[in-house]
C-alpha cells in the first residue's frame, strides 16, 4: 500500500502544485521518486511529529493540499493534540497517511503496533477515517480523497497486500461487498481483507456455506445505511479488525446497531481483534495474530459452529 | 504614536469591564500583551477590509490564546469585531470564547488557547509564503511561559533551520507565569539563550512601550527573529501589575469602579 500511495502521490502531484508531502523523517525506500520528481515540494521536518502537524496545518492555512506521512503511534498519537486542534477544529484539507497499521511491525513490539488509531481518530469532529483492505481501495481512496477538503486519516498496512477486489471502483463512505452469500457475514477492515477472503473460500470448499464478506473500508462516516441492511439479513456477524475490540470497526457497527436494534435478524455480533492488552509477545504479524486467536481455524470455527 | 495610546488606554478600559462582566480570568496576561497587539494591528501589518479573507497577506497569530480578550479588544477597536460581538463575551449564548476561536472573524490567523502550538503553524505559512515566492509576515506572538512547550523547540529548530526570516517570533515576557515566577520554573534566562544557540537574531525590547516596539520592529535583519518584548502583567492599574493571582482572578464590581477610575485618570502620556 505504501507504492500505491506514493505511486497515487506522483500521479496527483503532477497537475497540482500546491501538493505537498511532509514526513517526519520517515519513507525510506518510498519517497525517493517524489523527491526527485517534485523536489519543491517535499519537506522532511525532523523527528518531531508535533511540529509536523502544525507545519501541515500553517501549509494547509495558505492554499496547500497537504499529504502527511509516518508510522501510525507516532503520527496520530505523539501530536494528538495538534491533530485535534491545528488540523480538525480549524477543518483543514489535509490527509494523514499512517503506515503499519495493526500488528504489521509485529516483531517491532508494541511501540510500533497500532491497535487504538481508529478509535482516537475517528472521534474527532471533522476527520473522516479510512483503512483499506487492498491496494485497489488504497488507490480508491487516495484518488477520491484527493477531490475532497477534509481532513483524513487513511491507515495503510505495509507493502505488497495481494489485490482482493476483483472490481475497480470503490466508494468512500459505502462498505464494499466482496462476496455476497447467505446467514452469516464476516466484515473486515485494513489488513485483515486479505485472511478474511481466505476464511470465505474455505469455509464454502471445506464446509459448503457461503457467507458474505464485506469490507469496511470506510470507518467514518460508518456506512449506516449497510448496516442496517446487514443486520436484517444475517443471523450472525463476525467482525474481523487488527485494533482494539474498542474503538474501531466493532464499535462503529454497534453504534448503529444499538440505534436500530428493534426487530432485527442478526443473533449474534462477535468481535474478533485485540482484547484491550498490550502485545509482548515477539513474532511476525501472523505469529501475534495467533497469539490472539485472530487465525483462519478458530474464525471458522466460530462460523461453522451454532451457537 | 498619539492614537496608540490612545487606542491602548481604550483597550484597557474595555478589557477591565470585559473581565469584570464575564468573571473570567487572565486580565494579568491581556494587560501585558495589548500594546504589543494594537502595534500590529494598526501600525505593523498589513490587515485591512480590502485583504482581510485574503489567505495571502501579513498574519498576526497569538500563540498565547488565553489573552484573547486583548485581541478580541483590539479588533473591535479595528472594527473587525462588532459591538454586539464584543459585548458577548464568555457568557451564555456569547460571540466570544475564552479562548481564539478563528470563526468569530476573518481577521484571526488562528485558534488558540492551548499553548506550544502558534509557532509550527506560523512556520507552515512561513514555508508556504516562501514556496509563492510572497513577502507577506506572519508575526507570532509566544507568552514567556508558553516557551516551556515542547513543541515551542521542534518548531523553533525547524524555523531556523529553513531560515524563515518571514516568522517574527514576539514573546510577551511578563515574567510571570500560572504558579510562579518564570524565572523559578524552568530559568527563562537561560532560555533565552536557546535562541542564540539556534542562529535567531535577538532584540529585547519594552514592550509595553509603542516607541521600543517600533524600533524593535523596524529593520528587521534578515534571519529568523525574536523580539523579547519584556512586558508588566496588569500593567496599567496598579493593584494588579506584577501580582501572580491575577492570571486567575477576575474584578468585583468595587476593584472594578476604582481601576476604571484609575484608567480614566490616565492619558496618555502618564500611563507609561
Amino acid at each position: 500500500m505504501r507504492t500505491t500511495f506514493i505511486n497515487s502521490l506522483i500521479e496527483l502531484a503532477e497537475n497540482d502544485k500546491n501538493l505537498i508531502l511532509l514526513t517526519a523523517d520517515m519513507g525510506f525506500g518510498v519517497f525517493e521518486r517524489f523527491k526527485e520528481k517534485y523536489p519543491n515540494q517535499y519537506y522532511n521536518v525532523g523527528i518531531a511529529e508535533q511540529n509536523l502537524i502544525g507545519v501541515a496545518a500553517g501549509l494547509a492555512m495558505t492554499g496547500k493540499k497537504v499529504y502527511v506521512y509516518s508510522i501510525i503511534p507516532f503520527l496520530t498519537m505523539r501530536a494528538y493534540e495538534q491533530i485535534r486542534i491545528d488540523i480538525c477544529y480549524h477543518n483543514l484539507d489535509i490527509k494523514l497517511i499512517g503506515v503499519g497499521g495493526g500488528l504489521a511491525y509485529g516483531p517491532a513490539g508494541a511501540t510500533h503496533h497500532s491497535i487504538e488509531d481508529l478509535g482516537i481518530m475517528r472521534v474527532l469532529p471533522n476527520m473522516k477515517v479510512f483503512a483499506p483492505g487492498d491496494p485497489i481501495e488504497a488507490k480508491e481512496i487516495f484518488l477520491k480523497t484527493y477531490s475532497n477538503s477534509y481532513p483524513c486519516y487513511i491507515r495503510l498496512s505495509k507493502n505488497n497486500e495481494p489485490i482482493i477486489n476483483e472490481k475497480k471502483e470503490i466508494f468512500l463512505g459505502k462498505a464494499n461487498p466482496i462476496v455476497i452469500g447467505e446467514d452469516i457475514a464476516l466484515l473486515t477492515c485494513g489488513n485483515m481483507l486479505e485472511l478474511s477472503k481466505k476464511i470465505v473460500d474455505i469455509t464454502l470448499k471445506d464446509h459448503s456455506k457461503k457467507i458474505s464478506l464485506y469490507s469496511f473500508h470506510t470507518i467514518k462516516p460508518i456506512d449506516e445505511e449497510k448496516i442496517k441492511e446487514i443486520i436484517n439479513k444475517y443471523t450472525k456477524v463476525l467482525i474481523l479488525e487488527e485494533h482494539n475490540v474498542y474503538g474501531g470497526l466493532y464499535s462503529a457497527f454497534m453504534e448503529v446497531v444499538g440505534r436500530n436494534i428493534d426487530g432485527i435478524k442478526t443473533k449474534s455480533i462477535l468481535p474478533f481483534g485485540i482484547k484491550d492488552t498490550f502485545s509482548h509477545y515477539v513474532g511476525s504479524q501472523d505469529f501475534i495474530r495467533e497469539c490472539y486467536g485472530l487465525t483462519r481455524k478458530k474464525i471458522i470455527k466460530e462460523i461453522v459452529s451454532n451457537r | 504614536m498619539e492614537k496608540l495610546k490612545e487606542y491602548s488606554l481604550t483597550a484597557r478600559k474595555q478589557i477591565l469591564k470585559m473581565k469584570c462582566i464575564s468573571k473570567s480570568s487572565h486580565i494579568g496576561s491581556a494587560f501585558s500583551v495589548i500594546d504589543i497587539l494594537i502595534y500590529l494591528y494598526f501600525r505593523k501589518a498589513n490587515i485591512s477590509d480590502e485583504n482581510i479573507s485574503d489567505i495571502y497577506r501579513d498574519k498576526i497569530i497569538l500563540s498565547k490564546g488565553h489573552a484573547s480578550a486583548a485581541l478580541y479588544t483590539t479588533l473591535w477597536l479595528k472594527g473587525f469585531i462588532t459591538d454586539e460581538q464584543i459585548n458577548n463575551y464568555y457568557c451564555d449564548n456569547g460571540a466570544l470564547p475564552g479562548h481564539v476561536d478563528k470563526t468569530v472573524s476573518k481577521a484571526l490567523d488562528l485558534s488558540s488557547g492551548s499553548l506550544g502550538h502558534g509557532l509550527s503553524v506560523a512556520a507552515g505559512m512561513g514555508l508556504s509564503f516562501k514556496m509563492n515566492k510572497l513577502n507577506h509576515k506572519i508575526y507570532i506572538i509566544l507568552g514567556d511561559g508558553e516557551l516551556n512547550e515542547g513543541s515551542i523547540w521542534e518548531a523553533a529548530m525547524f524555523i531556523s533551520s529553513k531560515n524563515l526570516d518571514n516568522v517574527v517570533i514576539i514573546i510577551d515576557s511578563n515574567k510571570l507565569q500560572g504558579y510562579d515566577l518564570t524565572e523559578n520554573i524552568l530559568e527563562y534566562e537561560k532560555m533565552k539563550k536557546m535562541w542564540l544557540a539556534l542562529k535567531f537574531e535577538v532584540k529585547e525590547i519594552n514592550g509595553n512601550s509603542f516607541e521600543d516596539l517600533e524600533k524593535g520592529l523596524s529593520n528587521l535583519s534578515g534571519k529568523p527573529e525574536v523580539i523579547i518584548a519584556n512586558t508588566i502583567k496588569g500593567k496599567g492599574i496598579k493593584d494588579i501589575e506584577n501580582k501572580l493571582e491575577w492570571h486567575y482572578k477576575s474584578p468585583n464590581e468595587n476593584e472594578y469602579k476604582i481601576w476604571l477610575k484609575e484608567l480614566e485618570d490616565k492619558n496618555e502620556n502618564n500611563i507609561y
